[in-house]
């Protein structure tokens, strides 16, 4: 077991308020152009917690999640471009409900399979949606679709958010993102979360004690690609484009690197990740135009040398053992699913 | 619209279709083996077609460009899989994926050096540039049936290195039980080290003799990367045979799908793969 004084159940939760507290206040500090940056990592760590709920509690190593905030995403951008419609809670509840219900369709022919096929055929349903929305021509082609108007949240003609406005929208985000943690942080003590992560570490036993694996790896599918939407959202909010690339599947892997960069099964982890990514390609793109060689080289460093994420730096290699070329012993293996994210 | 039109649209499907058999044939023999996910695979069969198109124009000659480019290939893949590969047996899948994505912005990135980001093209050796006349006004072009032919030999090839030699003998026995044929005293390293090659090379070879009618640019190991997966999820991982039937299968649906669907082309592949799964969940021909 962990020592007394850096278990992660304690270290996980109070590295979170760490950096959750470090982003409220950064604002404060820092220049525009890193609080720009600051709000793109935030989306990008929802939507890498939510990826985390499947590859790290449930074991279910998806390649294609970019898909499902990507559909949100060109939701949202559609209603705003064509229908004209900028009211939140509108937009919101349609793109969450699109993403959710793409989740469950490629989630049912999905958690039919797993291992390797899991990976593949996630793989190519995300590429499937991808080219969904590069080929037909409605959604704009490769260019994707460019928004001016903003979400905007009013209650009997208050306006309560404008997230035009760059510092409600980067508060909105932060709120989003606590509040993601905090759902998911219970979601996982609590006697479903428990019985997701016997799935993932034993199935046929968690199969045997009674509980269907099929549809608990269901639910964690759905679950997990509607917090990928509000990360869709959230992201035209932010940028005021969608485009195929956002769906494409080299974006679900870097989302994948992230959460293993961060350390997963820790759902800080990846904001860690988020935060060490991005900055990370803003000051190679700043070096090279072929900062792609140096990611790729990165990540390549990170599968060899930290697999199980910057996280384990801190709580002295906590994190699956299962990652480091063998499998857990039953004792670690229980040891694994006492501990808490 | 008549029967010459489809006539060309199934020889066209079956080409790709056996292209599509050689890099997917190499895709399920890494992972049927090695027991590894390789999504660098596509990045070879670019490799292949930026050594066709770099050798061919240095030699002049487009078959001395693929005689030479196939080994060079070969030790480049080689050389990965001793610096790379060899780190990877044994572990977790998703590191395998995340460490082979880390090899393809690498490689890709390197190829964008090499060669810049342009679209190139290869053109037809002088001797396989005409057509067949199949009616007044239609005609197939010779070098398809050339890339075929090409397939087909190298498939035949394949089958028979498998069928009848001691290294097929191994192969076979590795892909059912692996831990077994190490124990009978198999060095795994080096049938390690032959089947990543022999992969290698076949993607490379695809990927050269496609040079001259496919555009070569830096995306195209992705496209038939994605492809490969398919067929190899459609026709049972770790199988030869269902490498074989799956990628006729894609071909012709995806040739298919452009001539009558040509709005929703790149959809019909993944929903046929979609009802196979729901049918047979391991694939058509699963190996174990």
């Amino acid at each position: 077991m962990m020592s007394r004084a850096l278990s992660p159940t304690v270290v996980l939760p109070l590295l979170f308020v760490v950096v959750a507290v470090g982003l409220a206040l950064y604002p404060l500090v820092g220049e525009t152009f890193y609080v720009r940056l600051m709000a793109k990592i935030i989306v990008l760590g929802i939507l890498a917690m939510s990826l985390d709920l499947l590859v790290g509690y449930t074991g279910l190593v998806s390649l294609g999640h970019a898909a499902f905030s990507g559909a949100a995403g060109y939701i949202t951008a559609t209603l705003i471009l064509k229908a004209g419609v900028t009211d939140m809670a509108l937009l919101l509840p349609a793109s969450l409900a699109v993403s959710a219900l793409l989740a469950l369709v490629i989630g049912w022919i999905s958690v039919r399979t797993s291992g390797i096929y899991f990976i593949m055929i996630t793989l190519a349903l995300g590429q499937m949606t991808y080219l969904f929305f590069h080929d037909v021509s409605y959604w704009g082609g490769t260019d994707g679709i460019s928004v001016w108007d903003k979400p905007v949240l009013a209650v009997g003609g208050w306006t309560l958010l404008e997230l035009s406005d760059r510092m409600v929208f980067y508060y909105t985000a932060w709120a989003c993102l606590v509040a993601v943690y905090v759902g998911l942080w219970l979601l996982m003590r609590a006697p479903f979360g428990q019985i997701v992560r016997g799935v993932r570490i034993n199935p046929g036993r968690t199969q045997a004690l009674g509980h269907d694996v099929h549809r608990h790896q269901l639910a964690v599918f759905v679950i997990a690609g509607t917090i990928a939407g509000l990360a869709g959202f959230l992201e035209v909010a932010r940028s005021g484009f969608m485009s195929p690339a956002h769906l494409g599947w080299h974006e679900s892997a870097m989302v994948l690197i992230i959460v293993i960069l961060g350390g997963m099964g820790t759902l800080v982890g990846p904001v860690i990740g988020a935060l060490t990514l991005v900055l990370l390609e803003d000051w190679v793109a700043d070096l090279t135009s072929h900062w792609k060689l140096i990611i790729g080289l990165f990540v390549i460093a990170v599968v060899l040398f930290l697999p199980n994420g910057l996280v384990s730096l801190l709580t002295r290699g906590a994190g699956p053992s299962w990652l480091r070329g063998r499998r857990a012993t039953p004792a670690e293996a229980q040891a694994e699913g006492g501990d808490d994210g | 619209m008549d029967y010459t039109y489809y006539l060309i649209q199934a020889m066209n499907g079956i080409q790709y279709g056996f292209l599509l058999f050689l890099v997917a044939s190499g895709l399920t023999l890494v992972f049927g083996i090695m027991g590894i996910v390789n999504l660098a695979h596509g990045a070879f069969y670019m490799v292949g077609a930026y050594l066709a198109y770099w050798l061919a124009g240095a030699t002049g000659n487009f078959f001395l460009g693929v005689a030479v480019g196939v080994p060079i290939g070969v030790v480049l893949g080689l050389v990965i899989e001793r610096l790379g590969f060899v780190h990877l047996y044994h572990r977790d899948h998703l590191l395998q994926v995340l460490f082979t994505f880390g090899m393809i912005l690498v490689i890709g990135e390197l190829i964008t050096i090499l060669w810049g980001d342009d679209v190139h093209g290869v053109s037809v050796p002088a001797m396989l540039a005409g057509s067949v006349a199949l009616t007044d006004t239609q005609a197939y072009p010779v070098y398809r049936l050339f890339i075929s032919a090409a397939c087909i030999a190298t498939a035949g090839g394949l089958l028979a290195l498998i069928r009848y030699t001691r290294l097929g003998m191994m192969i076979r026995a590795s892909a059912s039980n692996r831990e077994m044929v190490e124990l009978m005293g198999v060095d795994v390293n080096r049938l390690n080290m032959a089947v990543f090659g022999l992969g290698v090379g076949l993607a490379a070879f695809a990927g050269m003799i496609a040079a001259p009618v496919n555009s070569v640019h830096p995306t195209m190991g992705d496209d038939i990367l994605i492809m490969s997966f398919v067929v190899v999820v459609v026709g049972g991982v770790g199988s030869i045979q269902g490498a074989f039937w799956g990628a006729m299968l894609i071909g012709l649906a995806d040739t298919f799908g452009a001539v009558f669907l040509p709005e929703a082309a790149g959809v019909v592949v993944y929903a046929l793969m979609a009802l196979v799964l729901v049918w047979r969940p391991s694939g058509l021909f699963a190996a174990r």
